[in-house]
């Protein structure tokens, strides 16, 4: 049995990490484009995407995985996601990216805001371009300051994937439930928690030693 | 001719007016130096002059050659303005040194982009000797490869004053250079600074050390509520003020 559920709660594992995976890959550098919308100096751009924020961090993100998911069927009756596991992961990983990267974009926002001016002012008195003075100068600075909070962020998208089960996904919780109803027994969903700590425990570890790299200027 | 010709120059900050009308020339090979109280619109002339605010009105010559005038859109374009910042060197009061590269690092790191992306046809190697010397010569040859948070106010100082000689300014601004360093260290960045004024490099020095804009300023500049009061010889604006508003400064400068 212990190996049976092993096997189930490793391919719910599979799932979890096909969804954090694919969030990271495109809300990281999305949030970038958000954070310079929300700081663009075109009033209507940095409006638009301060309200965006607003609705994406005001709401659940399950209410916004169900939405998504449901909601062209409902509304527009035109299922874009299909019948398939497929266009379910779809609908879930374009959930998590907006969501995640709202709040990325908050967080890189803060970062290149406490880049102090001095910085980006004496790259132009040396004749650096905006674009030199951005990934020479500016980026690694912002990037040392948000790692901590970018670590916070990531290890919550880890625990937040179990949101996947309310549009029927079978990533690791919903597989450690699926034995109650199968078999009654509860023992495998307190199992799911000996996975969550070990992915976790490697990006603790992973952080930890991009804090220790970037340690070397202040 | 002079080499700095500064004509009429007004800036506002919104309806705070912190330039009027200042015009000044400055030969080659002398040092100026400018003085005044707090929000006399010093630093703000400063950084006009490096483009990182634009004046409202006015126009800045080097050499003949009309860098900015408030009536010419020409002028006043983006792209250009990153290569006329180029005959402005700038020494900030709080160093601004890149904290993630060494002090050598510091020095070269404008200079590397710049032969890569002008393709200048300068060797690293050119530009690493370069960069060495200057450290040299503001006697930080056992510091080059120490990051700026390992270094004193003072060395991180004239690291920064390396970094802006690196770009071989026409001319080379200081905007209070020793202001935000301890008294004991304020004496190793203005040995280097009058160490420049005897080698004949142009400069504009924005300072409150009175003693020390007597000594190596060639010309002196007193600016209160942003106009220039007083301007001259500096011994003559020093020692023998003919305004009375420069008296007053310069009484409550030698009372501290």
């Amino acid at each position: 049995m212990f190996w049976t559920v092993t096997l189930s709660l490793l391919q719910g594992m599979g799932e979890l990490l096909k969804i954090f995976f694919l969030t990271l890959l495109f809300s990281l550098p999305l949030g970038l484009v958000i954070a310079f919308a929300l700081r663009s100096r075109c009033k209507p751009v940095s409006w638009l995407f301060n309200i965006i924020v607003w609705i994406i961090r005001g709401t659940p993100l399950m209410l916004q995985l169900i939405i998504i998911f449901y909601g062209p069927g409902k509304w527009f009756d035109n299922n874009i996601w299909g019948y398939f596991s497929d266009g379910r992961m779809a609908a879930c990983v374009i959930a998590f990216v907006i969501n995640y990267a709202c709040y990325f974009a908050v967080i890189y926002k803060g970062g290149i805001e406490s880049v102090p001016v001095g910085q980006r002012e004496a790259g132009q008195v040396l004749g650096m371009t905006k674009s030199q003075i951005f990934f020479k100068v500016t980026l690694l600075q912002m990037v040392k300051r948000i790692v901590p909070p970018m670590s916070n962020e990531i290890i919550t998208l880890v625990k937040d994937t179990s949101l996947a089960r309310i549009i029927a996904i079978m990533e690791l919780t919903k597989m450690g439930e699926s034995f109650i109803k199968s078999k009654g027994i509860t023992w495998p969903l307190f199992y799911t928690g000996v996975f969550y700590l070990a992915l976790v425990g490697i990006l603790t570890l992973l952080f930890n030693y991009i804090e220790r790299k970037l340690s070397y200027f202040k | 001719m002079a080499i700095l010709d500064v004509q009429h120059i007004e800036k506002h900050f919104g309806d705070t007016p912190v330039l009027k009308d200042i015009s000044f020339s400055l030969e080659e090979g002398q040092a100026l130096s400018i003085i005044g109280s707090s929000g006399s619109g010093k630093t703000t002339l400063l950084r006009c002059l490096n483009f990182l605010e634009t004046p409202d009105n006015g126009v800045i010559s080097v050499r003949g050659e009309t860098l900015f005038d408030a009536n010419d859109p020409d002028t006043k374009r983006e792209s250009d303005i990153r290569k006329k910042r180029l005959h402005f060197g700038m020494v900030f009061q709080s160093f601004n040194l890149f904290p993630q590269y060494t002090a050598l690092e510091n020095v070269t790191l404008a200079r590397q982009l710049m032969a890569k992306t002008e393709k200048t046809g300068e060797s690293m190697e050119s530009i690493l000797a370069e960069g060495k010397a200057l450290l040299e010569r503001m006697g930080l040859s056992d510091r080059m490869e120490n990051y700026p948070h390992q270094l004193s106010g003072g060395q991180q100082q004239r690291v920064a004053i390396a970094r802006a000689l690196a770009m071989k300014p026409d001319i080379l601004c200081f905007d209070e250079p020793t202001s935000a360093l301890d008294p004991e260290l304020t004496g190793e960045v203005l040995k280097v600074i009058r160490g420049l004024a005897l080698q004949h490099t142009t400069m504009i020095i924005v300072t409150h050390e009175m003693a020390f804009a007597r000594d190596v300023a060639d010309q002196v500049i007193f600016m209160d509520g942003g106009v220039i009061v007083e301007q001259g010889p500096a011994r003559d604006v020093i020692d023998n003020p003919q305004q009375e508003r420069t008296r007053h400064f310069l009484a409550r400068y030698s009372q501290q």
